[in-house]
């Protein structure tokens, strides 16, 4: 609605400029047109008619920031705008050169009502109600709401956080990106999966606001065909997505990347992994026992995501080794099938280190088997000190393990040591590697104490299995 | 009342559905839950009876009272123990 020529002011009772300056609103009126909106009482000021602007709609649509705030409007267009009261700027605005005369020269004004947390809230979530389009279930007055869900299969096993409208509006203010945009087909049924079904899987899984466009990253790097979350999901074997971050993002939203990175208690960590696994459940339709078939899973597939400790990493951060800039941040998709412990108390020297290391490594899935699976090797700090000191850059370090890890095939084909499980008898007399060109990755991370450093096992590798893949977080 | 949001495909009811039912009995065990009201037993009986003669396995239950639903662990031994229940209510 346009405005009608003259000058338009908002205030509200609540605010100790707005009360000084009334008789200075009657001055005005006597002289001139003044349209008075008033954002909390619809009876102040009075004696100005002012009109009931208490919904906030006019202060939302002429960006009222403080009150007092004073526009001018000519031939319906906002010419001038004055925050909280200057008596010359007042004076000149109006073409009143006596009007608050009695007060002081200047005042700052108050906060307007549209910076109100509670009112900002109440609009976000009315603005993006309309917006959502999932099926709404109402639950029973006598039900419990998290029981409730439970008893419809949408849990992990573990309580989730109830879905509400506002909850997932909120969630929503998380990204920039439009609720319906179909982000993938999530596997294993291929449903087309948009930004509001990641919300209110993100919502459920504990996630904060800010923690949305990981998630939404996550869900994307995981669903493309060389991750395969779908063969990942469906396998015997132990393994599950690991969500890793890099960059500042990871750093805005409190990700833990030190003391006990691996485990419990970070929000961020616990909630992106989970949430990725909701959707992968919820969307996807993947279920254990129904699709998903794993022997024995591992505790890894509730929730499995950390940060790189960057800061002090002797090594260039792991989004950057694969062609990220390091302003960037990302999130790396890796098929893990659960965390053995890597211990050496006693290498000082980097050679020992990476040859003790390597021989840890050996035994992912089964000391016997090579070129299966690939790996991914969490150096500790204290751990990464020992290389840092020799200026071994991580090339070196995987170099070194990789030459250490070059397996006579004799000592691994079928039978031998009194072990069937080995590679078949033609290769006797080869040498094979662990692991595949390009298949042990590593990346530092954990607490500033202990010689610790931890082997997250990989899953079939490659083109056969799953491809480790890193993918942009975008706001 | 709490509304949420469905956070699945939406390719199944909201509503919660029943467990599938079996195409047959072969098999399967099959328990009579008597809930403790009076001539119940004589329905559940004569579907005894006629279960055995079909060669199906039948345990056979009772509620304490048919006034409280039936203990936890009466649920749980029924759960553990049989494929399929048949509830009599009588009166």
């Amino acid at each position: 609605m346009a405005l009608a020529d003259g000058f338009v002011v908002f205030v509200k009772r609540d605010c100790p400029t707005c009360e000084v300056i009334v008789p200075t609103l009657r001055a005005i009126a006597k002289e001139l047109p003044l349209t008075v909106f008033t954002q909390d009482d619809p009876a102040f000021p009075e004696g100005l008619s002012p009109i009931n602007d208490t919904d906030l709609n006019k202060s939302f649509e002429f960006e009222v920031e403080t009150v007092p705030t004073l526009l001018k409007v000519e031939a319906g267009v906002v010419t001038e705008r004055l925050e909280g009261w200057l008596r010359s700027a007042w004076q000149e605005v109006t073409g009143l050169p006596d009007i608050g005369a009695e007060l002081p020269e200047y005042r700052p004004g108050c906060g307007s009502l549209t910076n109100d947390h509670a009112v900002l809230d109440a609009r976000l979530v009315v603005n993006y109600a309309s917006e959502l389009s999932s099926r709404t279930v109402s639950l029973g007055a006598d039900e419990d709401d998290v029981e409730a869900i439970f008893e419809r299969g949408w849990t992990d096993g573990l309580p989730v956080v109830p879905p509400t409208v506002e909850r997932v509006a909120r969630m929503l203010a998380g990204t920039t990106r439009e609720p319906d945009e179909i982000v993938v087909l999530a596997p294993p049924d291929l449903v087309e999966c948009t930004i509001e079904k990641i919300a209110i899987n993100a919502v459920m899984a504990g996630c904060k606001p800010e923690y949305l466009p990981v998630v939404i990253a996550a869900v994307e790097a995981a669903c493309t065909e060389s991750f395969n979350a779908h063969g990942l999901l469906c396998t015997t074997y132990f393994s599950g997505p690991l969500v890793l971050v890099n960059g500042p993002y990871s750093r805005v939203i409190g990700m833990n990347s030190g003391v006990n990175a691996l485990g419990q208690g970070n929000r961020a960590n616990a909630t992106i992994g989970r949430a990725l696994q909701l959707v992968i459940r919820n969307v996807g339709g993947g279920r254990p026992g129904e699709i998903d078939r794993a022997t024995l899973g591992n505790p890894g597939k509730y929730t499995f995501c950390f940060a790189e400790r960057e800061h002090d990493s002797p090594w260039e951060p792991f989004h950057v080794e694969r062609g990220f800039d390091e302003r960037q941040s990302t999130v790396t998709l890796f098929a893990a099938s659960g965390v053995q412990p890597a211990v050496d108390q006693l290498s000082r020297e980097p050679e020992e280190l990476a040859r003790s290391l390597a021989a840890c490594l050996r035994t992912v899935g089964h000391p016997k088997n090579v070129y299966v699976w690939d790996a991914m090797l969490v150096v500790s700090p204290e751990h990464a000190r020992v290389f840092g000191e020799a200026s071994w850059s991580k090339q070196r370090v995987r170099d070194e393990i990789t030459s250490a890890l070059q397996i006579s095939a004799d000592e691994i084909i079928k039978g031998a040591g009194g072990i069937a499980e080995g590679v078949p008898e033609q290769l006797s007399g080869t040498s094979i590697p662990k692991f595949r060109e390009g298949g042990l990755q590593i990346v530092h991370a954990g607490g500033d104490a202990g010689l610790f450093s931890a082997i997250i096992g990989g899953w079939a590798s490659g083109a056969v299995g799953s491809e480790i893949i890193t993918k942009e977080i975008t706001l | 009342m709490t509304t949420i949001l469905d956070p699945t495909s939406e390719r199944v009811p909201a509503t919660r559905s029943l467990t599938p039912r079996p195409a047959s009995l072969d098999g399967l065990t099959v328990g009579l839950l008597d809930i403790g009201k009076p001539r119940g037993d004589v329905f559940l009986n004569r579907i005894e009876e006629l279960l055995t003669a079909n060669g199906t396995t039948v345990l056979r239950y009772r509620k304490p009272t048919f006034t409280k639903p039936a203990p936890i662990d009466l649920r749980q031994e029924i759960a553990l123990n049989c494929d399929v229940v048949i509830e009599a209510l009588a009166d």
